[in-house]
Order: structure tokens, then sequence, then C-alpha cells
């Protein structure tokens, strides 16, 4: 028996089925035509796509660990955080409950 | 007959690609990283090679969920990187070599491995930052090769098969009948994880360890299933995947001549090594 390990959630057959619209809407954000369009009318957007009543929901909190719960894969919500101006560090402090600031320092810390 | 010159590992995190395009190359973050590529851009220059084939991982650009091979070879006469959602500038294209192509995809499925075959693919940032950091000048004087290993969707290859894959790709290397130089490339890693609550996780003594058994005993490694890989390198330490594969195409004695590590670039250790190809045969644990 594999024992899970802590903080992290498998991106597996499990949740790439329950996360498929989500992930799918996200990769349609390799187009600038796209991230406007969502910008412009984020509702529509998300409908068009089908989203879940909770992807709509974890879209609309802008949390990540919210989306993660709903199937999302991190490489695919990178291009979602990005429309906002977020980048990695950024997300790494949202979902550690940290500032950029400590996260930074935590990253840092683990090169010494 | 076409030989392996050698092979150079090096992480490939988007970010780079802006530092490049914003020439933040001497900046106090960036440049214990940058300076660890005057070696390999010396190396190259010495060696000279012909032809470039990338072990990579595609992180939605050319590949959705839809439809995720394992493992996928390109078989393209030209390369394009185009956006990918995150705001690194577009790449310039990459010559293919489609000949070569088709030798390393015959002789995988003579060998048994049960590959995509695309004769269209866009290659995303874990291709052309290397070969922008590998060639920083205005041409990139080598043709490649793409393969690409799944890192995404689990369940994912193993160390164990994703090493297999490398010797494989390595044998049909040589028996290529050309006259050609090629070197293997192997991209991400080392220790990162983007997502969860364990978002910001590097593991160093993991990271020393999988460098220094690379170019001796990579063997050695093949005891880590994927499940370890996750819990020691990071959920996305597993690119770690495309480094095993660059190994296992060096069949000479293999050397490491070059090794750069430095945390943290954005969320990853960021490292970069090259191993030598030399004469004569590996010696193997049987």
């Amino acid at each position: 028996m594999k024992q899970d390990i802590p903080g992290t959630t498998m991106f597996d057959g499990g949740q790439a089925q329950k996360g498929y619209a989500l992930n799918r809407m996200c990769f349609s954000f390799n187009s600038a035509e796209n991230r406007a369009a969502f910008l412009k009318d984020e509702d529509g957007y998300c409908s068009k796509y089908g989203l879940t009543p909770e992807q709509r929901e974890a879209v609309k909190s802008r949390q990540v660990l919210r989306m993660i719960e709903v199937g999302g894969n991190v490489y695919y919500l990178a291009k979602l955080a990005g429309i906002f101006g977020l980048n990695v560090q950024d997300i790494g402090a949202q979902q550690t409950g940290t500032t950029v600031d400590e996260f930074k320092a935590k990253l840092a810390a683990a090169g010494r | 007959m076409a030989r392996i010159i050698g092979g150079v590992a090096t992480t490939h995190v988007p970010s780079i690609g802006k530092a490049i395009a914003d020439k933040k190359q001497n900046d106090p973050y960036w440049s214990p990283f940058f300076r660890g590529f005057d070696y390999v851009q010396g190396w190259l220059a010495r060696e000279q090679p012909d032809i470039a084939v990338v072990f990579y991982n595609d992180h939605g650009l050319n590949f959705f969920l839809d439809k995720i091979p394992t493992f996928a070879v390109g078989a393209a006469e030209e390369y394009r990187n185009q956006d990918e959602g995150w705001g690194i500038p577009v790449s310039r294209s990459i010559a293919g070599d489609p000949a070569l192509s088709w030798h390393i995809i015959n002789a995988l499925v003579a060998d048994e491995f049960d590959i995509t075959m695309c004769q269209e693919m866009l290659v995303d940032h874990a291709v052309t930052i290397p070969m922008a950091l590998m060639w920083p000048g205005e041409n990139w004087p080598v043709k490649i090769v793409p393969i690409a290993i799944n890192t995404v969707q689990h369940p994912l290859p193993s160390l164990k098969r994703c090493l297999a894959l490398g010797r494989s790709v390595g044998r049909a290397i040589e028996s290529y009948p050309q006259d050609l130089r090629v070197m293997v490339v192997g991209t991400g890693g080392l220790s990162h994880q983007l997502d969860g609550k364990r978002a910001g996780f590097i593991n160093k003594e993991f990271d020393r360890l999988c460098m220094d058994k690379l170019a001796g005993e990579p063997d050695a490694l093949t005891r880590y299933s994927v499940h370890d890989l996750v819990a020691e390198a990071g959920a996305q330490g597993v690119e770690f995947l495309n480094w095993m594969a660059m190994r296992g195409a060096l069949s000479g004695r293999v050397k490491e001549v070059h090794r750069n590590y430095h945390i943290p670039i954005s969320n990853t250790a960021a490292a970069t090594v090259v191993l030598e190809n030399g004469e004569g045969a590996e010696r193997r644990a049987a």
C-alpha cells in the first residue's frame, strides 16, 4: 500500500477525469484572444467550457488549492493564474498560507 | 556512422525565458545559474554537434489531456513554439531531421517500445529554453529530434523504463549510417513542487544522490518508483525521468565533466550537468 504524500495530490486518472472541463478551459488560455474573452465575460467563458458548479466556485475563489480539489492540474492552472498576473511564487505563497516574501525565503533556505 | 558525443541535462524553468529576454543573466539572482552555462557553451564549441536528441516533457502546448502519449517522437522538418499562456516570449523555430527521426522511430518499435509518432509537434519551453541556454547567439547550429516523455498525468513511465528507452535510442543513433555528431539532452528538474500545501518543496540531498549516481551507476536509481520520486523530488521533480532517458543513450565510458547546482531558480533546485560519452563499452551490472 502506497503511503499518501502529505500536501500532494497525484494527478492520476481520477483527478484527470474529474478536472477535465476545468483543465480544458485552462488549455484554451494558450491563446491571447481567449484570455481576453475570459476577462471580458468570466461567467460566460466558464459556462462555454461546461465547468461544474464546484469548478466554477473554485475559479471564482481564485484559490489554487480549491482548484486542485476539483481536478485542476497545476500546469494548466498556471495558465489561468497568469491571467491575473500571478507567478508560481505567488501561487506557492497562496497555497502554503505565507506571504510571497516568506515563500521565497523558504526556497532560499532550502539551498543552505 | 553517427557517434554520440555526450549529453547535457538542465533545468527548463519558464522564467529563465523571461530572464533571457530581459537580459538578466548577470543579475545576482540569475548569475549563479547562467554562469553554469559558460562551461557548456565552451564544450559545445569544441564538440560541434550536428544533432541534439532532446528528451523533455510537454506542459500543455502540443499535448492536451485528451491524448497523452507516454513516449512521443517528433518526425518534423521544423518544430515551432507558440504562446504557452504564461507570458514567456515565443521562441524561434528549430530545424528537424526527419530521416534520423524515422530511423529512431523504426528502431524503437523494432525494439518493442510502442511510441507515438508526430509529424507535427509544437515544442514548448522544455525544449526552447535549453536551446537558448546552450547557444545564446542568433543561430542554433543543430537540428533536433524531440522525444516527449509524459511526466504530467499519472501513471508515468518508471525510471527503469526511461533508462531503457534512452538505451534503445542510443543504439538506434549508433546504427545510423550518416557521419553525424549527436548529443543528447535531458531537460527539467531537479527537485521542485508547484502544487498543493507542499508547494516549495526542495530536496538537496536527493538531488545530489541522483546527480552522483547518474554518470556511473544509473541502474542504482531504478530502485525508486515514480511514487518514491514524487515523495523525494516533489510532484514536478519527476522530470528527472528525462535525465534518465538522456543518460541511457550514452553507451560508452560515461564521465561527468561539469555540474552546476543552485537553489532556487523560481521554485526549483536548478541543475546543469554535462556527461561525456568516452570510447569503450560501458560496464553494466548484470
